[in-house]
């Protein structure tokens, strides 16, 4: 296995100075240049996993390797793509891009034609010397996605990275991303709140549970040879992980809410927005 | 001129690196945290006599004074500056392996740019009060000395002159160069939409 999570714990200090677990036996494997996407109630620790993975957080108990090399720092092999862009507002978007290829000390010139490539890949050439602000949503995001790349990292790590935007541009990166992943088969490892987009991307879906955030379910995606899949099966999938986590939502609105409170299944129908379980 | 240029240029530097070790190191932010708060409330010409004992009755005297009413406010957003660096950018450099000085200067310095060009602002204002004022008491040449020079004189054209040339360099500076300085800053930086 590539990338192996094995027996992961972590814990928070909340406001109260109580300690909260997050995380608890967490064990997964990802197979090199698969797309595995991870959807779960809001605070089940999806967020804090990857920091972990990515290495900018500590678990307090398990390890995490890639390729067999323990995690323990943040590494240009696996790089991640946040819900904000993070554009750093002070640098063009070449200059963004290269940040990470300029710190492994690549001279500037070939980081450069590395930088314009991948831009070129995600159709944003003419946007080489404009600054962050001078960009939508979505060309923003486009950016962040490039820098990740140039990088050519083996894990790509994405925290919602769509949520933030608008459903058209949503659907175009939905394209621009699958054909990224097939074009250079970096490993993926997608978080998201919206099932349909999870489906619609991945190969796995990771379904998590909550308090203390675990994995429930790991649901295959039945993908026909062609690349078309009917959308009677991506339906029948997306009603399964749904069902899935509707006992999961119920259980954090208990919490909240107290015991009175009797869940409306009808809520969580598909709207005509197609986006279904995207409010979880 | 010249004085308050170059001691507006200590008082960014050493407000830069005092912030720097407040925000840093938690035991100096309780100690000299503290003191920075309390000296800035301190009216720059009160450190005038002070600086006559240390310094003597020159031109020196009135550099330190102009510096000193910088040198806090300076510190103090320089700090909150650095504080409020969003985490997101931090964790993007940590992403791509930055650290160190290398963190410093270019994540943490250029993301507290627009609040440290509030902390000139403000600085500017200090600065200017305290040049007048330690011109008019101590010498040394400059708009202060010649106030002071039209009041002995019994001259109020002289007097009224001066105070209009005052307010003009004063808001020359403050409104052309610090206000424009700050929107484009902001603009860019993403904390103000394109008006
Ligand atoms: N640095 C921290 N200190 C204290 N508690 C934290 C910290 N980071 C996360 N938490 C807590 O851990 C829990 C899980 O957070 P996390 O961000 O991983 O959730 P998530 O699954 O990504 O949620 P969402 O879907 O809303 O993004 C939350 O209850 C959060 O309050
Ligand atoms: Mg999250």
């Amino acid at each position: 296995m590539y990338l192996r999570i094995d027996g992961i714990e972590k814990s928070f200090i909340d406001d109260r100075k109580e300690n909260v677990k997050v995380l608890e036996g967490i064990n997964l494997n990802v197979k090199k240049g698969s797309f595995v996407s991870i959807v779960g109630p809001s605070g089940c620790g999806k967020s804090t996993l990857l920091y972990l993975v990515a290495g900018l957080d500590k678990s307090d108990r398990g390890e995490i390797r890639v390729d067999g090399n323990l995690v323990t720092k943040p590494g240009p092999e696996r790089v991640v793509v946040f819900q904000e862009a993070g554009l750093f507002p002070w640098l063009t978007v070449l200059e963004n891009v290269t940040y990470g290829l300029i710190l492994k000390k690549m001279p500037k010139e070939v980081a450069k034609t590395k930088a314009l490539d991948v831009l070129k890949m995600v159709h944003l050439s003419r946007y080489v010397n404009s600054y962050p602000h001078e960009l939508s949503g979505g060309m923003k995001q486009r950016v962040s996605i490039a820098r990740a790349l140039v990088m050519e990292p083996d894990i790509l790590l994405m925290d919602e990275p769509f949520s933030a935007l608008d459903e058209q541009t949503r659907m175009v990166l939905h394209k621009e991303l699958l054909e990224i992943w097939r074009k250079t088969k970096v490993t993926i490892f997608f978080i998201t709140h919206n099932i349909r987009e999870a489906v619609l991307l991945s190969e796995e879906v990771v379904v998590f549970a909550t308090r203390p955030g675990r994995i429930k379910e790991i649901i295959p995606v039945p993908t026909m040879k062609d690349g078309v899949t009917p959308d009677s099966v991506t339906l029948n999938t997306e009603q399964r992980i749904l069902s899935i986590l509707q006992d999961e939502i119920e259980k954090v609105l208990k919490e909240e809410m107290g015991d009175d409170y009797s869940f409306k299944t009808d809520h969580l129908h598909r709207g005509d927005s197609g986006d279904m379980g995207s409010h979880i | 001129m010249g004085r308050i240029l170059l001691g507006f240029t200590i008082a960014i530097v050493v407000g830069l690196i005092l912030g720097y070790f407040i925000w840093r190191y938690k035991l100096v932010e309780d100690t000299l945290g503290f003191v920075v708060t309390a000296l800035q409330s301190i009216p720059s010409i009160v450190w005038f006599p002070l600086a006559i004992i240390w310094f003597g009755l020159n031109d020196f005297s009135i550099l330190f004074i102009v510096t000193i009413g910088a040198t806090w406010t300076m510190t103090v957003n320089a700090t909150s500056g650095f504080k409020n660096v969003p985490q997101l950018y931090q964790r993007v450099a940590k992403v791509y392996g930055s650290s160190g000085f290398h963190f410093l200067r270019t994540v943490i310095l250029p993301a507290s740019v627009p609040q440290i060009i509030s902390g000139l602002r403000i600085a500017w204002a200090f600065s200017w009060r305290a040049l007048m004022a330690g011109e008019l008491l101590g010498g040394g040449g400059g708009l202060g000395q010649l106030l002071e020079m039209g009041r002995s004189l019994g001259q109020m054209d002289l007097v009224i002159s001066v105070m209009i040339i005052i307010a003009i360099i004063g808001t020359i500076v403050d409104n052309v160069v610090f206000s424009r300085l700050e929107r484009n800053v902001e603009v860019k930086w993403g904390i103000r939409g394109r008006a």
